[in-house]
C-alpha cells in the first residue's frame, strides 16, 4: 500500500483501516446498477487522476476567506486547508469541552476510550465510499461534548481546497460525541478556491446520549469544479434531539448520505433541506431514518428547485422495526422544476414492519403558481422578484426550524444570490 | 356477544381455502422440463403457423440467457423450470356444442366457484371465455359479439383464424424478451384470450375469463392480447382461483393492451390463486407482466383486487404515448399469512397532456408482507403531464410489514406530480365507536376495510365488485387491527 506510510500504522485504527481498505477493493466505486446509485453516476468524477494526499502545504490569510465563515458569530473554529488542518485559522478548545482534530484524537491516550468506543461504530461498514475514507482519511474534526455541557456558541468546521493540485480528493473523518444533557451546535462547509477539481468524500458520525442536542447545518455552496459525497451517521439515544438541515447551492455533484438510527425511546430526528440548483448541477439526497425503538418520531422535509439542466434526487427511506410502536415517521418532498432540460427523481420509501405507527409520505412536482405570480405582479413587483418571493415562500419552512439567526440571515443571502434577486428576506 | 381478538385470529388461521379443491379431468400432458423441442412440440400440438413456432423459439433463446429478477422485496425458492410440466390441455374434444355435453365434473367445479355458467348465461351481459387449465374449452355469447365484429375467442385460435391481427399486435407492448418471466411466457404460452373491437365499437357486454389453475405441477403461461380499434370501448374482466396444491405452482402470464386513437379499456382482475397454508406452505407464484399502450385520447384502466398467491409480482402499467392519453391503476392488495405481495404499476408519460391516476390501497394481517412498487416517469416531451398517485396501508397485527416503494423521475417543468402515502392500523377509537352502536368486532373492520377499500372496489364491474367485496371478506376475516 503506498498510502500506509502516510497513516499511522502503529495504532489500533490500522486493523480498521485494513479491513475497510478490503471492503472498497471488493466493491469499488458504486455505480448506476446499484439501487442506491440508481440516479446518480460518478463516472464523470473519477475521470480525474486525483491525488490524495497533497505534497505541499498551504497557507490562507483569513482576510481572504472571512466571507465564508460566519464571521458575525464568536464561533469555535476547525479549519482544513487541502485536507490538512491549519492552526492559525482555527479557534479550538480543551477547556470544559474538546474541540480539536482527529489526528490527535487519533494518537493521544486521553483520547483512546473515546475512540474505541465511537471510531467507525456507526458508520456503516459495507458501504464501499465510507470505508474507503476509513481506509486513508487523516483529518476532521474531533468534537466532545462532555455530560450536561451547553456548548457557548456554535462550532465552525470549515474545508477549503487552494488548487495546489491539479486535482484533489479529500477525505475529512469527523466524529462528534454528545454528552448527555449537552447541546452542541455546529456549522460545516465545504470550499474549493480554485477551478481546479476537487472531490470530497467526507464520514461524519455523531452520537448523542440520553437528552443530547444536536444541530448541524451543513453549508453546500461550492464552485462549479467541486464535488462532494457527505456520508452523515448519527447514532441516538434515549430522548435526544437531532437535526440536520442541509443546504444545498452549490458544487457540481452533491450526494448527500444521512443515516439516522435509533436506540433508544422518545428519540427525536429532523432532517431538512433545501436544493436550488442551476447549470448542470447534480444534488443527490440520500435519507434513512432507522426507526428500532418505540415512541420516536422523525421529520424529513425536503425542497427543490431545480433549473437549466441541473438534475435533483431524492431517496429517502423510513424503516420502522416491529419494536418500534407508536413510531411517527413524515417525509415531505416537494421540487419545483423551473426548465425544460431539469429533471427530479424521487424516490420516497417507507418500510414499515410495526402496526400502531403513524407514517406518511409526500413527494410532489410541480411549477410556481401562476396567478400567485400574476396577483404578485399586480401588486407592482417585477416578475423576477415575485418568482424570487415565491420560490422563498416555497422553501422557507425549512428554515423556519434554524436555531442560529446569523445562519438564517446567511442562508437567505445565498438564496437572494442563487435567484439572482436583490431582496432581503427578512419579511 | 364479545369476540375476542384470540378468538378472531384463531378463526381466521385455521379457515381452509375455500376454493381448494381439485378436478379430475384427464388431461393431455407433455413431459417436464423445458428445451427447445419442448416449446416445438407445444407450437405443433396448438397447430401453429411457422411463424408463430420461430417467434416462440426466439422468445426462449432470449430466455435462456437471461436472470431471474431479485430486485422484488419479496423472498421465495426459486421454481425450478425444468420440472414444470409447459403444456396440459383437457383432452375431452373437440369442443362442446352444448353445456349438456361438458364434463359434469368441471361443470361442478364452476359451481363450487359459484360461478356456473348457466348463472353466468342468464346474467345478461357477460359472455364467459372459460379457460380450464390452458384449453378454451366454452365459449359464449360469441354470436352476439359477432354481429358487432367483435372478435373474442382463445389465442391459439385466433392464431389460426387471424394471424394477420396477432402478427401485427403480439410482442408490440411486451417484447418477448421484455423480461424474464416475460420471456418464459412468450416462449411457452399455452393459452389465453384474444379480443379486437373494431373501429367506433362499443362493446356491449362485459367480456370475462376465468383461468384455473388445475393439473397438479402445471404451470400455467397465459397470454391475453386485446385490441381496441379507433374510437372503440371494451371492458374485460379477468377471474382466478385456484384448487388447493402443496408444491409451489408457478403462473407467469402477459397480458398486452392496445387502445388506439380515442379508445378505451377497462380491465378488471380479481386474483384469487392459492395463498399457501396458514403455515407458509404451497400457494401460487404469481409473475405476470401487464401493458397497455394508448394512443392519442386513449384510455387503460386498470383495477385490480389481489387477495390470494403466496408471491406476487405484478406491475400493470402503461404507456402514455399519444397526446391526451389517461392512465390508471387502481389496486387493492391484501397479503396474510405468510402471503407476499410486491405489486403496483408503472406510469410512462410519453406524450402531451397525459394524464395518470394511482390508486393503491394495500392491507397486511398475518406474518405477511405487502409492498406497492410504482414508478411515474414523465419524458422531456410529455408536456403538461399530470399525475396523483396515493398509496395507503393499513396493518393488522405487529407481524407484518407495509412497504411503499414509488419512483418518480421527471424530466419536463411542466409536469404536476404527487405522491403521498399512509400507513396506519385500525384504530382502536374506529372499532369502539362500531362496538357501542352495536356492531360486534368482526363486523366493525369489515365495515372499516371495506371504507378503506371503497374507492377502488367502486371502480369494478357491478358483477366483480360482489364478488371482491366477497373476497376481501374471506381473505380478512378476523385479522383484528
Amino acid at each position: 500500500m503506498a498510502f500506509e506510510n502516510r497513516v499511522d500504522i502503529d495504532h489500533s485504527v490500522h486493523d480498521i483501516r485494513m479491513e475497510a481498505i478490503k471492503i472498497f477493493e471488493e466493491k469499488g466505486f458504486p455505480t448506476k446498477k446499484d439501487e442506491a446509485w440508481k440516479y446518480t453516476s460518478l463516472n464523470a468524477l473519477l475521470k480525474n487522476d486525483y491525488s490524495v494526499f497533497p505534497k505541499e502545504e498551504s497557507a490562507l490569510e483569513f482576510k481572504d476567506i472571512k466571507k465564508y465563515f460566519v464571521h458575525d458569530i464568536d464561533s469555535y473554529r476547525i479549519v482544513f486547508i487541502d485536507g490538512v488542518y491549519s492552526s492559525h485559522l482555527s479557534q479550538t478548545s480543551h477547556e470544559g469541552l474538546d474541540v480539536c482534530i482527529m489526528s490527535s484524537a487519533l494518537t493521544k491516550p486521553k483520547y483512546q476510550l473515546v475512540i474505541e468506543n465511537y471510531f467507525n461504530k456507526i458508520a456503516k461498514k459495507d458501504d464501499s465510499l465510507t470505508s474507503l475514507n476509513t481506509a486513508f482519511s487523516r483529518e476532521g474534526a474531533f468534537i466532545n461534548i462532555p455530560k450536561g455541557k451547553v456548548v457557548d456558541k456554535p462550532i465552525q468546521i470549515l474545508h477549503f481546497a487552494t488548487g495546489k493540485e491539479s486535482s484533489l480528493m479529500l477525505q475529512p473523518r469527523n466524529l462528534v460525541v454528545v454528552g448527555e444533557n449537552a447541546h452542541v451546535q455546529i456549522i460545516e462547509r465545504h470550499q474549493s478556491l480554485t477551478d481546479n477539481p476537487v472531490l470530497t468524500n467526507a464520514v461524519t458520525e455523531i452520537y448523542t446520549h440520553k437528552r443530547g442536542i444536536v444541530d448541524y447545518y451543513k453549508i453546500q455552496n461550492d464552485n462549479q469544479d467541486a464535488s462532494l459525497i457527505d456520508n452523515t451517521y448519527i447514532s441516538q439515544q434515549q430522548s435526544s434531539h437531532a437535526s440536520v438541515h442541509t443546504f444545498s447551492f452549490g458544487g457540481k455533484l452533491t450526494r448527500n448520505n444521512l443515516q439516522f438510527f435509533h436506540k433508544g425511546e422518545y428519540i427525536n430526528s429532523t432532517l431538512k433541506g433545501i436544493t436550488i440548483t442551476e447549470d448542470k448541477q447534480h444534488v443527490d439526497h440520500s435519507t434513512l431514518v432507522h426507526h428500532a425503538t418505540p415512541n420516536c418520531e422523525s421529520h424529513q422535509d425536503y425542497k427543490g428547485i431545480y433549473a437549466d439542466r441541473s438534475t435533483g434526487v431524492f431517496n429517502g427511506r423510513i424503516i420502522v422495526e416491529k419494536e418500534a410502536q407508536k413510531t411517527n415517521g413524515f417525509q415531505q418532498n416537494n421540487n419545483i422544476l423551473i426548465d425544460d432540460k431539469a429533471t427530479v427523481n424521487a424516490k420516497p420509501q417507507l418500510e414499515i414492519f410495526a402496526d400502531d405507527v403513524k407514517c406518511s409520505h409526500g413527494c410532489t412536482i410541480g411549477q410556481l403558481d401562476d396567478e400567485a405570480l400574476f396577483y404578485l405582479q399586480t401588486r407592482g413587483i417585477p416578475k423576477k422578484e415575485a418568482r424570487a418571493l415565491l420560490m422563498y415562500a416555497f422553501a422557507n419552512n425549512v428554515l423556519e426550524s434554524v436555531k442560529i439567526p446569523e445562519v438564517k440571515i446567511r442562508i437567505n443571502k445565498l438564496i437572494a444570490m442563487k435567484l439572482g434577486v436583490n431582496i432581503g428576506f427578512d419579511l | 356477544m364479545a369476540y375476542t381478538e384470540e378468538e378472531l385470529k384463531k378463526e381466521l388461521e385455521t379457515k381452509e381455502y375455500e376454493y381448494g379443491f381439485y378436478t379430475d379431468i384427464e388431461s393431455d400432458t407433455l413431459p417436464v422440463g423445458l428445451n427447445e423441442e419442448i416449446v416445438r412440440a407445444i407450437s405443433k400440438k396448438k397447430n401453429e403457423p411457422e411463424w408463430m413456432t420461430d417467434w416462440r423459439l426466439e422468445a426462449y433463446r432470449a430466455w435462456t440467457e437471461m436472470q431471474e429478477p431479485e430486485w422484488a422485496n419479496v423472498k421465495y425458492k426459486k421454481p425450478d423450470f425444468q420440472s414444470i410440466s409447459y403444456y396440459s390441455a383437457p383432452k375431452k374434444k373437440p369442443k362442446y356444442e352444448s353445456l349438456d355435453d361438458v364434463d359434469p365434473e368441471l361443470l361442478d367445479t364452476f359451481k363450487k366457484l359459484g360461478i356456473s355458467i348457466d348463472e353466468q348465461k342468464k346474467l345478461a351481459g357477460v359472455a364467459v371465455d372459460v379457460v380450464m387449465d390452458s384449453v378454451s374449452v366454452a365459449t359464449t355469447f360469441k354470436k352476439t359479439l359477432a354481429e358487432k365484429g367483435i372478435i373474442f375467442c382463445s389465442i391459439s385460435e385466433a392464431i389460426k383464424e387471424y394471424p394477420e391481427l396477432v402478427k401485427k399486435y403480439i410482442g408490440t407492448v411486451v417484447p418477448k424478451k421484455d423480461n424474464f418471466y416475460a420471456a418464459l411466457n412468450s416462449a411457452v404460452f399455452s393459452d389465453g384470450s384474444f379480443c379486437y373491437i373494431p373501429k367506433g365499437v362499443r362493446c356491449p357486454m362485459e367480456l370475462s375469463t376465468y383461468f384455473r389453475i388445475n393439473q397438479a405441477g402445471t404451470g400455467q403461461f397465459e397470454r391475453t392480447l386485446v385490441v381496441a380499434e379507433e374510437g372503440s370501448y371494451v371492458s374485460y374482466l379477468e377471474g382466478c382461483t385456484a384448487p388447493m396444491r402443496d408444491e409451489n405452482q408457478l403462473h407467469a402470464a402477459v397480458v398486452e393492451l392496445i387502445a388506439l386513437d380515442n379508445a378505451e379499456i377497462k380491465y378488471s382482475t380479481v386474483q384469487n390463486w392459492f395463498p399457501g397454508d396458514k403455515n407458509g406452505k404451497g400457494g401460487v407464484f404469481n409473475f405476470v407482466t401487464k401493458r397497455g399502450l394508448c394512443e392519442k385520447n386513449a384510455k387503460i384502466s386498470w383495477t385490480q383486487v389481489e387477495t390470494g398467491s403466496a408471491v406476487t409480482w405484478k406491475y400493470p402499467s402503461c404507456v402514455l404515448k399519444g397526446d391526451n392519453s389517461v392512465g390508471e391503476f387502481y389496486s387493492i392488495a391484501v397479503t396474510n399469512n405468510f402471503q407476499q405481495a410486491d405489486t403496483g404499476t408503472k406510469m410512462i408519460h410519453l406524450g402531451k397532456n397525459t394524464k395518470s391516476t394511482i390508486i393503491s390501497k394495500g392491507i397486511s394481517a398475518g406474518k405477511s408482507q405487502n409492498s406497492y412498487r410504482g414508478l411515474v416517469q414523465v419524458q422531456g416531451r410529455a408536456e403538461n403531464a399530470r399525475n396523483f398517485s396515493q398509496c395507503d396501508s393499513l396493518l393488522m397485527g405487529n407481524e407484518c410489514g407495509a412497504h411503499t416503494f414509488p419512483y418518480i423521475e421527471t424530466k419536463n417543468k411542466t409536469a404536476q406530480i404527487e405522491h403521498e402515502a399512509t400507513t396506519s392500523k385500525i384504530g382502536e377509537d374506529q372499532i369502539f365507536y362500531c362496538n357501542q352502536r352495536g356492531i360486534d368486532t368482526e363486523k366493525a373492520i369489515a365495515l372499516i376495510v371495506n371504507g378503506f377499500s371503497k374507492e377502488v372496489l367502486n371502480k369494478l364491474p357491478m358483477e366483480f365488485a360482489v364478488e371482491a367485496q366477497k373476497l376481501l371478506e374471506i381473505s380478512l376475516e378476523g385479522s383484528v387491527g
